[in-house]
Formats: C-alpha cells, sequence, structure tokens
C-alpha cells in the first residue's frame, strides 16, 4: 500500500482500486482541537484540488481538498462521535473518507512520505 | 511614474515586552492587533479548561492604557462619554463607550479613577483611532498620556487571587478588592496597579506592570503552580462563554450599544433630557431615544443544535426570512456545544425563540438563549 501528500496536507492511501484521505498530523498541529468534521456523503463525485470536506476546530473552519478525481464511496462514521480522533490518531483512525481513483496518473504528482516531511520542514 | 509603482510600506509589527518569553515558552505567535501575540501555547480546549478551573496569565500589553489630567477633567471627559464621574470614586473601576455622533460605537474601554486623574484601558485594535479621537474631542487644557511603556497581565479564573496574593503587597490585603475596583500594590519589588476585572467571566485581575519588568513578574506568577500562560484562542472562547461583546465584531460603528444590550454602559444620570442634566455625549440623542424606544434588532445567544460552530457572518433564519447575522461564534469547551452570538429582528429575540443559521448552505437548528453562556464568578464581596 502506497502513501501520498499533497500541499495541502491531506495524505492518501493507495489500495489496489479505492484510496483512504485524511489530513497530516502536521495539518492537525497546525489547526489545534478539532470540534467537528463534516463529510463527504458516499457517491459524491471529487475533482483533484476541489472541495472535499471541512474540518472545524475551536477557532476557524478549514476546507480539506481532494487528492485526486474520484467518487466517494465512505465517510469515517467514528468523526461525528469524536472528532478529536483527528488530534489523537491524524494518519490512522481519524481519517476522514474513502474514495475510488478516477485517474491514477494524478498519483505522480504526489509527495511520497520522504518529500512531505521535507517540504513541511521548509515551511 | 505611475501610481503602481509607488510602494506602500507596510506597518511593521510590533514586538510586545514579553514576547521572547513567550516562544520561549512553546506559544505559536499570530499579528494581532499591529503585535505577535501568542495565540497559543498547548491547545485552546486545555488552555480553557485550565483558565476555568485553575488561573490563566493572559498578556493583554497591546491593549492601550491611557492617562487624563488637566482642569475640569470630568466635565471634559462627559462630554466625550456617556459616564457620571461624579459616581466614580476613587479606586473604583467602570465600564464606558466610546461613541460617534451617531451613537454607533467606536470603542468600549474601562475607566478608573486614580488620583488626580483618569486611567483609560482601550482596545489594542482601535488605541490609535481612540487617542485621535480624544485628542479632537478633549479640550487642550486637557494632557493625555499614553502609558506605552506600561505592560498589561490579566490573571483569571477561580485560583488568580490565592495565586497573586502570594505575592501583591499593598496597604490592605488584595482581598479587599472586589469586582470592578483597583489598587496600588507591589509584586517583586515593582510598583504595579491591580483591578479586579477581566475578560474571562472568572473572577480576575488585569495588572498593570512596567514594562521592563513584565518577564520577571509573569515568571513570578508562572511558578505558582495554579498559573499557567494562556494564549488568544482561549481568550477568545473564554470571551464567548461569558457573552461578553468583542469590539470589530460585536461591536462597531454600525452598532448601538443599546442594540448590544449594553444599556448598563449609559450611566444613569446621563439618560435624562438634557435640561434634566442628561445627555450631552456624541450620539445622545438617538441612545436615549433607544432606551425610550426600543431597537429594531438585538444582540442574542444562540444555542446551535449538532456540533458544527456557526461562526462570524452566518446569516440567521426565521422560516425563509433572514433576521440576522452572527457576530461571534464557535465551539463552547465548557458546555460541549456550538455557541453563537448574533445580532436578530427584535421581534426574533425572545429567550426560547427557535431560529436556524445557515452554515455552508445548511441550516443549523438554534434556539434563542439567555448569557451569559457559562455564569460569571466575578468576586463581589462576602
Amino acid at each position: 500500500m502506497a502513501r501520498y501528500f499533497t500541499d495541502e496536507h491531506e495524505w492518501i492511501d493507495v489500495d489496489g482500486d479505492t484510496a483512504t484521505v485524511g489530513i497530516t498530523d502536521y495539518a492537525q498541529g497546525q489547526l489545534g482541537d478539532i470540534v467537528f468534521v463534516e463529510l463527504p456523503s458516499a457517491g459524491t463525485s471529487l475533482s483533484k484540488g476541489g472541495d472535499a470536506a471541512v474540518v472545524e476546530s475551536v477557532k476557524a473552519a478549514s476546507d480539506v481538498y481532494a487528492p485526486i478525481d474520484g467518487e466517494v464511496t465512505e465517510g469515517n462514521a467514528a468523526l461525528e462521535d469524536d472528532p478529536a480522533l483527528v488530534n489523537t490518531a491524524p494518519e490512522g483512525d481519524g481519517w476522514f473518507f474513502k474514495m475510488t481513483i478516477g485517474d491514477a496518473s494524478q498519483l505522480d504528482g504526489l509527495m511520497d512520505e520522504a518529500a512531505y516531511k521535507s517540504f513541511c520542514d521548509s515551511l | 511614474m505611475l501610481s503602481e509603482d509607488i510602494e506602500i510600506e507596510e506597518p511593521e509589527t510590533g514586538t510586545l515586552p514579553l514576547d521572547a518569553w513567550h516562544r520561549d515558552k512553546g506559544a505559536r505567535m499570530v499579528e494581532f492587533a499591529g503585535y505577535w501575540m501568542p495565540i497559543q501555547y498547548e491547545g485552546i480546549v486545555a488552555e480553557h479548561e485550565w483558565t476555568r478551573s485553575n488561573a490563566g496569565l493572559f498578556d493583554v500589553s497591546h491593549m492601550g492604557q491611557l492617562l487624563l489630567s488637566g482642569p475640569d477633567l470630568d466635565a471634559a471627559v462627559e462630554a466625550v462619554l456617556p459616564i457620571d464621574l461624579s459616581t466614580l470614586k476613587l479606586g473604583q473601576q467602570r465600564y464606558s463607550l466610546l461613541l460617534d455622533e451617531d451613537g454607533g460605537v467606536l470603542d468600549d474601554l474601562m475607566v478608573s479613577r486614580w488620583p488626580e486623574c483618569l486611567y483609560l484601558v482601550v482596545n489594542g485594535a482601535t488605541k490609535w483611532d481612540d487617542i485621535g479621537h480624544l485628542r479632537e474631542y478633549l479640550p487642550d487644557e486637557i494632557t493625555l498620556n499614553h502609558l506605552d511603556e506600561q505592560a498589561l497581565l490579566a490573571l483569571q479564573g477561580p485560583k488568580a487571587a490565592d495565586a497573586l496574593a502570594r505575592h501583591a503587597t499593598g496597604e490592605y490585603p488584595l482581598s479587599a478588592l472586589t469586582f470592578m475596583k483597583f489598587g496600588r500594590f507591589t509584586i517583586a519589588g515593582h510598583e504595579v496597579t491591580i483591578a479586579r476585572a477581566g475578560y474571562t467571566g472568572e473572577d480576575g485581575f488585569e495588572i498593570s506592570l512596567p514594562g521592563h519588568a513584565t518577564e520577571e513578574i509573569a515568571d513570578v506568577l508562572c511558578r505558582e503552580p495554579e498559573v499557567k500562560p494562556i494564549g488568544l484562542g482561549a481568550r477568545d472562547s473564554l470571551r464567548l462563554e461569558a457573552g461578553l461583546p468583542l469590539y470589530g465584531h460585536d461591536l462597531s460603528p454600525e452598532t448601538s450599544p443599546i442594540e448590544a444590550g449594553l444599556v448598563f454602559g449609559i450611566n444613569k444620570r446621563r439618560r435624562s433630557p438634557v435640561e434634566q442634566g442628561g445627555g450631552g455625549y456624541p450620539g445622545a440623542t438617538r441612545i436615549n431615544r433607544e432606551i425610550v424606544e426600543g431597537t429594531l434588532r438585538k444582540w442574542v445567544g444562540l444555542k446551535v443544535e449538532g456540533r458544527m460552530p456557526a461562526r462570524e457572518g452566518a446569516e440567521v433564519f426565521a422560516g425563509g426570512e433572514q433576521v440576522g447575522v452572527v457576530t461571534s461564534g464557535g465551539f463552547s469547551p465548557t458546555l460541549g456545544a456550538p455557541i453563537a452570538m448574533a445580532y436578530v429582528a427584535s421581534a426574533h429575540a425572545a429567550t426560547g425563540t427557535a431560529l436556524e443559521i445557515e452554515v455552508r448552505s445548511k441550516r443549523l437548528a438554534a434556539t434563542v438563549v439567555p448569557t451569559p453562556f457559562v455564569p460569571h464568578r466575578y468576586y463581589r464581596g462576602k
């Protein structure tokens, strides 16, 4: 399973023809305490770079973008009851949604873990 | 040279006396009101909860501290502020408002009577405009000193009094101060002025101190087990739970203090007609009319269903009709639910009224509730 990162601080795990999307540990650290996550419903068409979800911290609302084209297959129901999972397990149980992979070539433009780490270090 | 080619120099962001101290403590710094300020240290919710159950130290040195003195000072100040200075005794502090000719709010502020002078604390983002306004409206004989060498710390929370009393010495014990009283004290050998007031709804103090002593005094206080430094993020969530208005959001030149429920900021004598000794301050005609006749809209508290917060700018609906707009909103750590403050049409402002708030094309159910959302715990004496 390969994991990719965007410069908007989303991560995407690719497993066959589906992918799981969340926000990175760096992103949750910048946002602070997460109190609400608005997820796309199953069947929503996403386009790379377009709005996919909204994450609300105590302070402000922030958009989460789709890392690639595709269709939402499932939102993470656990975030409804416990949005703080995004803080405690951002790159694990705090995932946002699963989606189909509309165009696998779009993955080529994303960063791998090492590239993302040096990207964050440069911020 | 084309006008586009002229480079406009951005005003530089200022640093306050505790800047290095905040960074050393791991604060995330943001630009606010022209200064670098700490938004949070360990996290807004943790800092919020710490303040509600212990004591939080806030750096509010960006605020303006002004000293007014001169002949016929009270009359001169009453021509600018709707305050009744005949009832403000030495050692007392009072909330007041800076108003424009139309009764719009230019700032909200604290006024204290010091010996031979009046001491004002004004908002950081408005202090330069306030100084200009005061200078314009006050006679030349009145001296206005901007105490820009003074810093301001707020110690807030149920354990603030215990922690501060171990260090503040004066002619009388700190416990002699009740809400909205102030006095001169010494902390770690430095002369300070302490007012029992603040902006969190908790018992607490605002300490005006020499800028050069700020680090030393902040260290002395933070060595107490009850005290942690708290950032602007929690300051905002605390004041929202306390139902207190924030200038530039809940108050502006577009709002009248009567709409905002701040009638207590217009002292009683100033509300009567001019011939009976009232009025006589900018905007008095409108404000005195609104006190009698009421206003078309009111500032209310809203409890929001679910977990999605409604923030500033969100529109408030009664059925298909837009009846208001949110001026402050967020997630209340104490209540574990979203809360908001909004101006709504007076017909929809009664407690218990069911309304809806539109957030990202969704309608959230909301109910008008009394404020504060979390009860105030000011110390008014035993």
